[in-house]
């Protein structure tokens, strides 16, 4: 048996076809996307080598820092509320629903499934101001706050509302079951003598709880915020940037500046910004967590 | 691990209702808050797609003549039948499922094959290959995107369905291998064993033996990639730009942009079209889905 396993043949005969189709369609073009970052030009054009100007522009672009900006701040509120929430429902689940929580678990964790944009337009329609109130606008005209009726994704600060209310909507129950696959792993022995000793509520879950919980929120955590740092599909199906550039992130900026622009090698340098940002995050991340369990 | 924990809670509640009956009325509120706010949650939830589904069977003159929160005063179906029919959701619809279903096979080919030989097959440099395979779920797509759509653009591949499978089953594979390799290490050894003391060749073993010992596993993996690739969004805005070879996603998003302002109804229809494959394949197949899903992200 030993030697039929050991059979050098079969196991480039398993391994090789997925290897292949990896390297040439992943592996390759990572290497060849940071040799564009030398470059000017597109596909069409032909390509010029310009050394580090495109890092230099990176670093003058308004453009840039205000889609780096709008990137950490969307990453960082959907990741709090994602999570945050999550954590909530997931202890609903566990200590309020118990037994009857499978329901409950299912219909929230629903709109994960759905497509982005599907959900994107269904949002777009609820927050409409023309041609006729959408549902939000429409029940605060009903209650008598003519006031607050506005074209919601018609400004910067409300489309980011909107932006973060949708991905928050659609992934909180895909963290709350997540966090509650961990925390029924809690063995029941703790909490049964946490509470002979007399805790209880608020404070079983902050002592007891959340330390016991800490790998998996961590990975929620980090998780989360890659998942939202590279932001694409929600913004584009619902705001597309705009208003002008308000809700542009760096991932749209860079398709823009490759697609609309032309700009191939300076499209790399802003991907490759991005790339170093998640790995940045996620870096600062653990070394907060390590200080954190040594502190 | 759900139905695990489904137990864990049982075994847990004898005790706590016990302790309900003499509860102090500060607790009796909080309970009554808790379901005030498991209601609301049920709403937020909720409310929005069944209202979308109403939505799509409003004539268009209730638009503008009810308020947005009425219900339809009859079935208009001809919302679905102008979305389908003159807003090409059908050919959208169509390209999806070529796209969809040959990246699945390809993937879960390849990625069982490969998991097989990285887990069972023993040689030296096997973990380190794994682990290289495992580092593409950490890659941003848009690292690659250019390098890709210059060679589809050099191979004439733009424009086709074949760039987007190429593409959905290479960026499928460390997930597929990864997951594979977790079930591949429960399978017994002694089976393989057996079979190959009876004569059978490593190949057919695999074809005859492990591929039907994991068929539970890959039905979980399809499962999930499949969302992965029917609400793809980026790869076929980018490869794609040809209206007659869009994906339902992309088409959506253009269909929405010709439509969506002015015409409510078809618009509706068309987001409840795109909405139903997933929706009922998860009323159907959620448990596996949720497990799918999580497990995928988090051992990561």
């Amino acid at each position: 048996m030993d030697a039929v396993l050991r059979d050098r043949r079969a196991v480039v005969a398993f391994v090789a076809p997925a290897l292949l189709v990896y390297t040439l369609v992943l592996l390759a073009p990572i290497l060849w996307s940071l040799v564009y970052t030398f470059y000017s030009g597109n596909v069409i054009t032909g390509f010029q080598y310009v050394g580090l100007d495109n890092f230099e522009r990176l670093i003058h672009d308004d453009a840039f820092w205000t889609a780096f900006t709008f990137t950490l701040k969307y990453g960082v509120l959907v990741t709090v509320f994602q999570v945050g929430l999550g954590l909530l429902l997931s202890l609903m689940y566990v200590f309020y629903l118990r037994r009857g929580s499978a329901l409950v678990r299912t219909l929230v964790f629903f709109p994960v499934v759905l497509p982005t944009v599907a959900i994107a337009q269904m949002f777009a329609k609820i927050f409409a101001i023309a041609p006729q109130y959408g549902l939000v606008n429409a029940a605060l005209d009903a209650v008598g706050l003519d006031g607050s009726i506005q074209d919601w994704l018609g400004r910067g600060n409300t489309a980011l509302l909107v932006l973060v209310l949708m991905d928050v909507w659609r992934s909180m129950g895909f963290y709350a079951v997540l966090l509650y696959a961990g925390l029924v792993d809690v063995p029941e022995e703790i909490l049964e003598s946490a509470r002979l000793d007399g805790a209880s509520g608020v404070r079983l879950v902050r002592r007891i709880v959340l330390p016991l919980l800490g790998p998996v929120l961590f990975a929620s955590l980090i998780f989360s915020i890659n998942g939202t740092l590279k932001v694409f599909d929600t913004v584009v199906a619902l705001t597309n940037g705009g208003p002008g550039q308000a809700t542009t992130p760096l991932t749209l900026y860079m398709f823009n500046n490759a697609f609309a622009f032309g700009e191939y090698g300076y499209a790399s340098a802003i991907a490759t910004a991005l790339s170093m940002l998640c790995l940045m995050v996620t870096l600062a991340l653990f070394g907060f967590a390590r200080r954190d369990v040594t502190a | 691990m759900t139905e695990a924990g489904g137990a864990t809670v049982a075994t847990r509640l004898p005790r706590m209702s016990r302790a309900r009956r003499s509860r102090p009325p500060a607790q009796r509120v909080g309970r009554a808050l808790m379901g005030v706010a498991l209601a609301l949650l049920l709403v937020i939830e909720v409310v929005p797609i069944v209202w979308l589904l109403l939505q799509s069977l409003k004539a268009p003159d209730e638009f503008s003549a009810n308020p947005v929160w009425a219900l339809p005063e009859g079935l208009y179906w001809d919302n679905w039948r102008e979305a389908w029919t003159t807003g090409n959701i059908q050919t959208y619809f169509k390209n999806s499922v070529i796209a969809t279903f040959p990246s699945l096979f390809l993937m879960i080919a390849l990625g069982l094959a490969a998991a097989f030989g990285l887990e069972v097959m023993k040689w030296r440099g096997r973990n380190a290959l794994l682990l290289v395979f495992l580092a593409g779920i950490l890659i941003p797509l848009q690292m690659v995107l250019l390098p890709l759509f210059t060679v589809y653009f050099h191979l004439h591949l733009i424009n086709s369905l074949w760039s987007l499978i190429i593409t959905y089953t290479a960026f499928g594979l460390p997930l597929t291998i990864f997951l594979m390799v977790g079930y591949l290490r429960a399978v017994p050894r002694e089976i393989l064993e057996a079979a190959t003391l009876d004569g059978a060749s490593l190949y057919r073993t695999f074809v005859r033996i492990v591929v039907p010992m994991v068929s539970n596993a890959i039905l979980t993996v399809a499962l999930v990639q499949f969302f992965f690739i029917w609400n793809d969004l980026l790869l076929s805005l980018t490869f794609i730009s040809d209206d007659g070879k869009r994906t339902i996603q992309t088409g959506l998003l253009n269909f929405t942009g010709q439509y969506g302002q002015v015409e409510w109804g078809p618009t509706f229809a068309a987001v409840s079209m795109t909405v139903l494959p997933t929706l009922l394949l998860y009323l159907v197949l959620n448990q596996r889905v949720m497990k799918g899903l999580t497990s995928g992200s988090l051992k990561g």
